[in-house]
C-alpha cells in the first residue's frame, strides 16, 4: 500500500513536477515578501510577460513540430526597428508601416521554413545562423542607429503597447486573444493534428500522406507572425527601439515553452501549457527581482530553468533520472 | 568429442515481455568442438535467447553455465569476459577505422600516458588474421572490405579472447558461395580448437552440412535436440512449425475480380529491376524473398515514396504515375509499412488519432476536426479488427505489438483502398495475433480487396497467398500458384539457385 502510494506520488511528481515546483516557489516567495502576490504585482508580471508570451505561442508550434527556432530574438529586434523606421518614413506612415513590417518578418520565417521544411536542414543550425544573419540585417538597415518616433503625440501608434481596452492593457489582450486562437488551431484543426504527427514521428507522418515539409514550413510562418506581433507591441510600447531589443529572448522563449511541458523531441505540448510556462518564468524573474537580486542574475536563472525542464522531460520519458541508453 | 563437459549449458531460461512469453523454460547444452544448430521460425525466441546469452536481457528465471560454472551475464562485456562471443547477422563495425582498431575496440594496447601501442596492435591482429587466411591486413580500413571480409573481422574479434562458445547468427545471409566455403573452413577450424559453436540459420542445406546437433525452439519453448545425422528436413520442419508442412490451406475459391494493379517492367535503379506482375480484386499476392531482395522497395515505389527509373504502373487498366504518398492514397493505394514503430505509428499519439491520420483533413465540421466522425471510424475498425485497447485515448505506444499492427491496418482499411499492400504483416507479433491477422488478410481478399503481402516468413506467405512471387537480388525469379508451390522450389528461387524464370 505504502509502496503504491509512493509510486502514484512519484508519477504525479513526474507529470506535474513543474507545477509542484512552481507552487512551492510561489509559497516560499510570498512568505519571504508578501508583496509578491500583491494584485498589482501579479498584473505587472502578466503585463510584462505579454511580449515574451506572444513569441512563445509561435515557438510552441515549431517545437511541437519537432524543431527549434532560435532566431526569434533577433527577429524581434528586426521587426521593431523596421516598423519604427517605416513609421517615420512619410511614404508609409503607421497604417502602411505595420503590414509592410509583417510582410518582411514573414519572409524571414519563410526562409527558416524553406531551409528546415523543404531542404530538411537541421533547425538548430539554420535558426542559430538566422539569429546572426538577422542581427546583421537589422544593423545594416538601421546603420547601427537606434530608432525613435519623433512626434510621439501625433500618432496612434502607441495604442498597441500602451493602450487599454475594457480595462485590460492591449498587449495582454492581444496575448490572450492570440493564445485562444492559436490554441484552437493547434488542438482542433486538421493542421494542428498534422503538426503533432510530424513532430511525433515525421517518417510515419510521411507514410500517412501528410506533407511534412509544408507543415514544418507553416510552423515557421506562424512563429514569424507571432514575432512580428510582439515586435509591433515592443516598438509601440517604447516608441523607439535599440537594435538589440530582442537579444537573448530566444532562450527565454524556449525556457517558457519547455517549462510548459512541450518536449524538445517534438510531438507534445499545448498552447495552454505554454501560457502557464510563460507565467511561471515571469513570476520567477519577478520574484528574484523582489528578492533584491540583480536583474542580470535572471540570465543565469533562465539557463538553470532550461536545464531542469529538459532533464525533467527526458527523465519522465525514460522513467529514471539517469540512464546510459535511450 | 572426448570431453563431455558442455562448453555452454542453459537451464530453464524464462523471459517474458508484457503480453508475450518470449522464452519459456529453454534448456540445452553445447559441447566443446560441436557445431550446434539453433532453429525455429521467426519469433520462436532465437534472438531473445541470444540476447539473454549476450547479457543484453536478464532472464526472469533459469541459469547459464559456462563449463559447468554458473555464470550471470549482466552485460555484453561480462559475456565476452566469460568467453561467449557473437558473430552478428548485422555487422557492428566502425567503417572509418582500421581492421585492427575494430578488433581491439575498447581495449587497444597502451603505452605510457595512455598512448596507443600501434606496433603491438598491428602485430597481434596480423597473427589472428593469419589463422583466418584472409587477404587483407591489420591496417586495412574496414569500410574498404566486402561484406564477407567484414564478417571475417567480426570472427577475428571473437578469436581475441579465449572463446568458449561462439554464436553465428545467420552468417551466410549475405555471402556468395565462394565466401561461404571460406566461412565453413573457419568454423571447422574453431571446432578443431574445441570451441562450442551455436549456429543459427534458416538454410536447411547448411544446417545438415555443418552441424552436429540441432535444437529447435517453437513459440519460446524448447522442442528438443536431435543428432543431425539421425534426422531429416521434414522432422525438423515439423518440430519448428508444429505440423508437417501442409500447404493445402482452406482457401475458398473466390471469384476473382478484374485486375486492380498491373506493373510492367518496373525498375528503380539497382534496387529492383524489370518487375512485372499483377494482382486482381479478391486475390492475395505474396512477395517472398530474403531481406534486401527488393520487395519493400517495390512497395515503396507503388506508394510514391520512390521514383521508378523505368516501367509502367496500371491501376484498373489505366496507366498512372504515382508521385507521392498523398498521390498514392488519392489513387486508392494503401501501404502498411514494414516497420510499425518507425513508419506506421506516431507512438505518443492516441489510438484514434493514429487511425484517422491519413484522412484527418477530410473529417471536418467547418474548420475543425469532427470528434464524432473520428470516433465513429475508430469504433468501427476497433470492432472489425477486434483491437484491444483500454480506450481510444490510450497512447498507441502502450499497446501490444499485435494491437499496434491492427491499428495500422485499420488506419489503411478505413481509407477504403483499391490495393492494400502489407509489408511484413506480423513482424514481432505474438502467435495469437499472428493467426488473427492472417485470417484478416484472407478475409479482406474475400471481400474483394486486391492485397499484396510481403513477408520473410515462409509459412506466412504460404498461408495467406493465392499466388507467390519469389524475388532474388532485385529480380522476380518465379511466380508460383499457391496450390502447386513446394518449399524447395520457393527456397531455390529466393536463393537464386534456379536462375531462370519459369
Amino acid at each position: 500500500m505504502a509502496d503504491q502510494a509512493m509510486k502514484s506520488l512519484g508519477s504525479v511528481l513526474a507529470r506535474q513536477g513543474i507545477l509542484v515546483a512552481f507552487i512551492l516557489f510561489m509559497v516560499s516567495f510570498t512568505l519571504w515578501n508578501p508583496r509578491f502576490i500583491d494584485i498589482d504585482n501579479v498584473f505587472g508580471v502578466i503585463r510584462s510577460s505579454a511580449i515574451l508570451g506572444i513569441m512563445a505561442l509561435g515557438v510552441t508550434f515549431v517545437v511541437i513540430g519537432g524543431n527549434l527556432d532560435l532566431s526569434v530574438g533577433s527577429m524581434l529586434s528586426f521587426s521593431a526597428i523596421v516598423v519604427l523606421d517605416l513609421h517615420e518614413n512619410p511614404a508609409f506612415g503607421p497604417a502602411l508601416a505595420i503590414p509592410a513590417m509583417f510582410a518582411m518578418t514573414l519572409c524571414l520565417g519563410a526562409i527558416n521554413g524553406f531551409l528546415i521544411g523543404y531542404l530538411r536542414l537541421n533547425s538548430l543550425i539554420v535558426t542559430l545562423g538566422m539569429l546572426s544573419a538577422i542581427h546583421g540585417l537589422t544593423l545594416t538597415y538601421s546603420g547601427g542607429q537606434n530608432m525613435d518616433i519623433a512626434n510621439q503625440n501625433e500618432t496612434w501608434f502607441d495604442v498597441f503597447g500602451r493602450g487599454e481596452a475594457l480595462g485590460i492593457p492591449v498587449p495582454v489582450l492581444i496575448f490572450l486573444l492570440l493564445a485562444a486562437f492559436l490554441g484552437i488551431v493547434l488542438a482542433k484543426t486538421p493542421f494542428g493534428r498534422k503538426v503533432y504527427a510530424v513532430g511525433g514521428n515525421g517518417t510515419a507522418a510521411t507514410f500517412s500522406g501528410i506533407p511534412r515539409a509544408r507543415v514544418v514550413f507553416m510552423t515557421y510562418l506562424i512563429s514569424a507572425f507571432c514575432v512580428a506581433t510582439a515586435g509591433l507591441i515592443q516598438a509601440s510600447r517604447t516608441m523607439g527601439a535599440q537594435n538589440t531589443v530582442g537579444q537573448g529572448m530566444e532562450l527565454e522563449v524556449l525556457a517558457a515553452v519547455i517549462l510548459g511541458g512541450a518536449s524538445l523531441l517534438g510531438g507534445s505540448g499545448t498552447i495552454f501549457k505554454t501560457v502557464i510556462g510563460v507565467l511561471i518564468l515571469g513570476f520567477i524573474q519577478n520574484g528574484l527581482l523582489l528578492a533584491g537580486l540583480e536583474f542580470y542574475v535572471q540570465f543565469v536563472v533562465t539557463w538553470i530553468i532550461i536545464i531542469l525542464a529538459v532533464w525533467l522531460d527526458i527523465a519522465t520519458k525514460r522513467g529514471k533520472l539517469w540512464s546510459p541508453i535511450a | 568429442m572426448t570431453d563431455h563437459t558442455p562448453a555452454l549449458r542453459l537451464e530453464g531460461i524464462v523471459k517474458t515481455f508484457p503480453g508475450v512469453r518470449a522464452l519459456d523454460g529453454v534448456s540445452f547444452s553445447v559441447l566443446p568442438g560441436e557445431v550446434h544448430a539453433l532453429m525455429g521460425e521467426n519469433g520462436a525466441g532465437k534472438s531473445t535467447l541470444m540476447k539473454v546469452l549476450g547479457g543484453i536481457y536478464q532472464p526472469d528465471a533459469g541459469k547459464i553455465f559456462i563449463e559447468e560454472r554458473e555464470t550471470e551475464m549482466r552485460g555484453p562485456l561480462e559475456a565476452k569476459a566469460n568467453g561467449v562471443m557473437f558473430i552478428h547477422q548485422e555487422l557492428s563495425l566502425a567503417e572509418e577505422l582500421s581492421v585492427a582498431e575494430n578488433i581491439y575496440l575498447g581495449e587497444l594496447p597502451r603505452k605510457s600516458f595512455g598512448r596507443v601501442d600501434w606496433a603491438t596492435l598491428y602485430s597481434r591482429t596480423d597473427a589472428i588474421l593469419e589463422k583466418l587466411k584472409v587477404g587483407f591486413n591489420a591496417r586495412t580500413l574496414v569500410g574498404d572490405l566486402s561484406i564477407a571480409n567484414q564478417q571475417m573481422v567480426e570472427i577475428a574479434r571473437a578469436l581475441t579472447v579465449d572463446a568458449k562458445a561462439v554464436i553465428f547468427d545467420e552468417p551466410t545471409a549475405s555471402l556468395t558461395d565462394a565466401e561461404k566455403v571460406v566461412l565453413f573452413d573457419v568454423i571447422e577450424g574453431l571446432k578443431a580448437q574445441g570451441v562450442g559453436i551455436i549456429y543459427i540459420s534458416h538454410r536447411m542445406e547448411e544446417i545438415f552440412k555443418m552441424t552436429d546437433r540441432i535444437s529447435v525452439l517453437r513459440d519460446g519453448e524448447y522442442r528438443g535436440t536431435l543428432n543431425t545425422a539421425e534426422t531429416n528436413e521434414d522432422e525438423i520442419t515439423q518440430m519448428m512449425i508444429g505440423r508437417s508442412l501442409d500447404i493445402s490451406r482452406n482457401v475458398e475459391q473466390v471469384e476473382l475480380g478484374p485486375v486492380a494493379l498491373r506493373v510492367e517492367n518496373l525498375s528503380c535503379g539497382h534496387l529492383f529491376e524489370d518487375a512485372t506482375f499483377e494482382v486482381r480484386e479478391g486475390e492475395v499476392l505474396g512477395f517472398y524473398g530474403l531481406v534486401g531482395a527488393g520487395r519493400t522497395e517495390i512497395a515503396e515505389t507503388l506508394f510514391g515514396l520512390r521514383k521508378p527509373t523505368s516501367g509502367q504502373i496500371y491501376l484498373k487498366g489505366e496507366a498512372v504515375k504515382i508521385t507521392s504518398p498523398i498521390d498514392a492514397i488519392a489513387k486508392g493505394i494503401s501501404l502498411v509499412p514494414e516497420s510499425r514503430k518507425e513508419q506506421g505509428l506516431v507512438l505518443g499519439m492516441n489510438c484514434r488519432d493514429n487511425m484517422t491520420l491519413p484522412q484527418v483533413g477530410d473529417l471536418t465540421a467547418g474548420p475543425f476536426v469532427s470528434d464524432g466522425a473520428e470516433i465513429s471510424i475508430y469504433d468501427q475498425y476497433r470492432d472489425r479488427l477486434s483491437i484491444k485497447s483500454p480506450s481510444w485515448k490510450t497512447a498507441v505506444g502502450n499497446l501490444s505489438g499485435g494491437n499496434q499492427q491492427k491499428i495500422v491496418i485499420g488506419k489503411w482499411l478505413s481509407m477504403q483502398p483499391e490495393v492494400l499492400i502489407v509489408d511484413e504483416p506480423t513482424r514481432g507479433i505474438d502467435v495469437g495475433s499472428k493467426s488473427e491477422i492472417h485470417n484478416l488478410l484472407r478475409g479482406l481478399a474475400k471481400q474483394g480487396y486486391a492485397v499484396i503481402v510481403i513477408s520473410s516468413e515462409m509459412p506466412e506467405v504460404l498461408h495467406v497467398s493465392d499466388r507467390i512471387v519469389a524475388m532474388y537480388h532485385g529480380r522476380i525469379m518465379r511466380e508460383f500458384c499457391a496450390t502447386e508451390v513446394t518449399e524447395d522450389s520457393l527456397i531455390q528461387a529466393i536463393s537464386g539457385i534456379e536462375g531462370t524464370a519459369a
